[in-house]
């Protein structure tokens, strides 16, 4: 799969189950991807679907107990970073791979200044003193576009809005030069205006500093303006994986199809009701022995029941995890 | 903050007259007599004149504004004249017991200190005792150490600090013989015996009382970090690559000691006025004590006074309490 460029972050055969009371849940079944250097990997996938339990799994982020990473091998840097000690991904996290979460509101900490929040890192990570750290951190706050940089870090959270907080979240993210950046829906709790802001800030960062970055999100519309490659999931696993104008053109998953057919369309005759892809995400109580997708999928047929289908090959790049073929049946109906 | 705390400090200045004038009525409409313990041999003019000697001839409202003067202009001078020597009381009258004649503020003054030294300190070991099991039981919710906090926290909430304190001077006096049951206010500490007797006296009615609180206060700071330990900003926290007791101690501590906080500021005064039937059961000579005693022998202006005392303490640690809420969370410094 990584053609000739050595992978930044190679994840293979990722494992992630939740103790419940009422037994494990299976959230992540056999995810493999990889990250190529300065590319932008979009994940998407229902809510549900595993994408940010997945990320959280490589770093180990995800409250242990419930959560345990069964299995897997995440090589970051000629480490596999389920196998090394809790100093050494502390050491990762936030110098090497920067975190952006879902909900600017929540995600930053009311009772401390929003300095304080950048600089802390900065001190933890590069060793920075105390004035060095500070000019850093209102240098990082102009990079993201927060006017009056010097004299906000003084403010706390509540003192900025929600695209701003995010701005926020990014700075920190960004502090110590990253060289992957794990963004979970970012803009999925910001209004439209603010979401294309903060888009165009994240292609402008990339442009400058060449982080590869992984962005979750359940908007096609989003990772179709950004993303270099996609990698959609449906029920803890990937169904499907391909450049981003080679899975637009010719999306082969029926349930990747769906999701397309789902976005709507400001241009052309106008749909009196809103597409939606019937029936319920599957429920993940058990190591998935069949394809998740086939109570939803028009194509299912008896294989689909017996045999959860391996990801295959359809060259340039794409790959997919089903057993229907669009090209046979085309054939077979003549 | 400045302006904020001031204008608190202006709003508790009509509650303190509030409740002094409800304190003041409630207290004097209340029946009893102050010459009621007086042989039944004097004569009823005799009686009249007595009443009238203690100021009860007076309509109502005279006594109030009188009563009111000495308690918020008189007695604070000569505390004041008492501390410092000067002389700025002007022989103003003073509030005077009924039972005793002399004045209520230097009774007061007399008690404050077995009070603060017996009850403050169990209220200390309370909090200190109660944060780490708090801190740790939320941290390893569900681990035997949460599991027996859990317990001993029902337990010391429960049961009414008369019991726990009967028991234990059961098991510690009576059958082993360790302490003494009674708490004697007239030893002076002058040297290494003595303090070990002050500490043998004490350990008794500082546990009772540390016991309780503790179980109250841990079960709110547990509650607290609990609260805190799912938010967005610890996932923040730790995808930083902080260490565990820097996420923990740090950003998870400071959000949760802002309602903590309050809980042991509104509980302070109650140091003063909760702490009555320990100071019964050990015989500790406190406020409290002296409260019970008053009430017994219908000393209406020692209790007056002291009740006056705790609702000025309950108002001024409120205000507190607002003023600490306001330092810890910069979301609610209202300017």
């Amino acid at each position: 799969m990584s053609d000739g460029v050595e992978p930044v972050l190679d994840v293979r055969d990722l494992k992630t189950v939740f103790h419940t009371r009422g037994g494990e849940i299976h959230a992540v079944n056999s995810v493999s991807f990889h990250l190529r250097p300065g590319e932008l990997l979009g994940v998407v996938g229902e809510s549900g679907s595993g994408k940010s339990v997945t990320m959280m799994s490589l770093i180990r982020l995800l409250p242990s107990p419930p959560a345990e990473v069964r299995s897997g091998t995440v090589m970051f840097g000629g480490r596999n970073l389920l196998k090394a000690t809790d100093r050494e991904l502390r050491r990762l996290r936030g110098r090497e791979i920067g975190f952006i979460f879902q909900d600017p509101m929540t995600s930053l900490n009311p009772v401390f200044t929003v300095g304080f929040q950048i600089i802390e890192p900065l001190r933890k990570h590069m060793g920075l003193n105390g004035a060095q750290a500070r000019s850093r951190a209102a240098e990082l706050l102009d990079l993201v576009g927060i006017p009056d940089a010097r004299r906000r870090l003084r403010d706390f959270p509540h003192q900025f809005s929600g695209g701003m907080r995010q701005r926020v979240m990014i700075a920190i993210a960004l502090a110590c030069d990253p060289k992957v950046l794990i963004a979970d829906e970012p803009t999925t709790a910001l209004d439209v205006t603010i979401q294309a802001q903060i888009l165009e800030l994240v292609k402008d960062l990339r442009r400058q500093l060449g982080m590869a970055i992984v962005w979750i999100t359940h908007d096609l519309g989003v990772i179709a303006g950004i993303a270099d490659r996609v990698m959609v999931m449906y029920g803890g696993q990937v169904v499907e994986q391909a450049p981003v104008r080679e899975l637009f053109a010719d999306p082969r998953h029926p349930y990747t199809r769906a999701l397309l057919k789902t976005v709507p369309s400001v241009r052309g005759q106008r749909e009196p009701k809103l597409k939606v892809i019937e029936g319920q995400p599957p429920m993940l109580g058990a190591h998935p022995a069949a394809c998740p997708f086939r109570f939803r999928c028009e194509h299912a047929f008896d294989r689909c029941g017996d045999e959860n289908p391996l990801r295959r090959d359809v060259g340039h790049g794409h790959d997919v995890a089903c057993h229907w073929n669009p090209a046979e049946t085309m054939v077979a109906h003549g | 903050m400045f302006t904020y705390t001031l204008r608190r400090l202006a709003f508790a200045v009509p509650t303190v007259l509030i409740i002094s004038l409800i304190v003041f009525l409630l207290l004097d409409l209340a029946p009893g007599d102050p010459t009621a313990d007086l042989p039944l041999t004097i004569p009823v003019e005799v009686r009249e004149q007595i009443r009238m000697a203690l100021g009860l001839g007076e309509p109502v409202h005279i006594r109030y504004l009188k009563w009111l003067e000495m308690m918020l202009v008189n007695e604070p001078l000569h505390a004041l004249a008492n501390m410092t020597g000067w002389d700025v009381t002007r022989d103003a009258p003073r509030i005077l017991s009924w039972q005793t004649r002399s004045p209520v503020g230097d009774i007061i003054a007399q008690r404050i200190p077995q009070t603060l030294w017996v009850v403050g300190l169990g209220y200390i070991f309370g909090v200190l005792i109660a944060l780490p099991i708090g801190i740790i039981s939320a941290y390893r919710q569900y681990s035997w150490f949460d599991q027996v906090g859990t317990f001993v926290s029902m337990v010391g909430f429960s049961v009414p600090t008369f019991f726990t304190g009967v028991v234990l001077i059961l098991v510690f006096s009576v059958w082993l013989g360790w302490f003494p049951s009674m708490y004697d206010t007239t030893l002076e500490v002058r040297d290494w015996d003595s303090f070990v007797r002050q500490v043998k006296q004490i350990i008794l009615p500082v546990s009772v009382l540390a016991l309780f609180n503790a179980s109250q206060i841990s079960r709110f700071m547990r509650a607290s970090m609990l609260d805190n330990l799912n938010q967005d900003y610890v996932r923040t926290a730790r995808a930083k690559g902080l260490k565990e007791q820097t996420v923990v101690l740090t950003h998870v501590l400071r959000n949760s000691m802002i309602p903590v906080v309050t809980v042991i500021a509104l509980g302070i005064p109650a140091v003063f006025s909760g702490a009555i039937i320990t100071e019964q059961i050990f015989r500790v000579n406190g406020l409290g004590h002296a409260l019970i005693g008053a009430i017994y022998a219908n000393d209406i202006p020692m209790v007056q006074t002291i009740t006056f005392i705790f609702a000025v303490l309950i108002v001024l640690f409120n205000l507190i309490a607002d003023v600490l809420y306001g330092l810890l969370d910069p979301r609610i410094r209202y300017d």
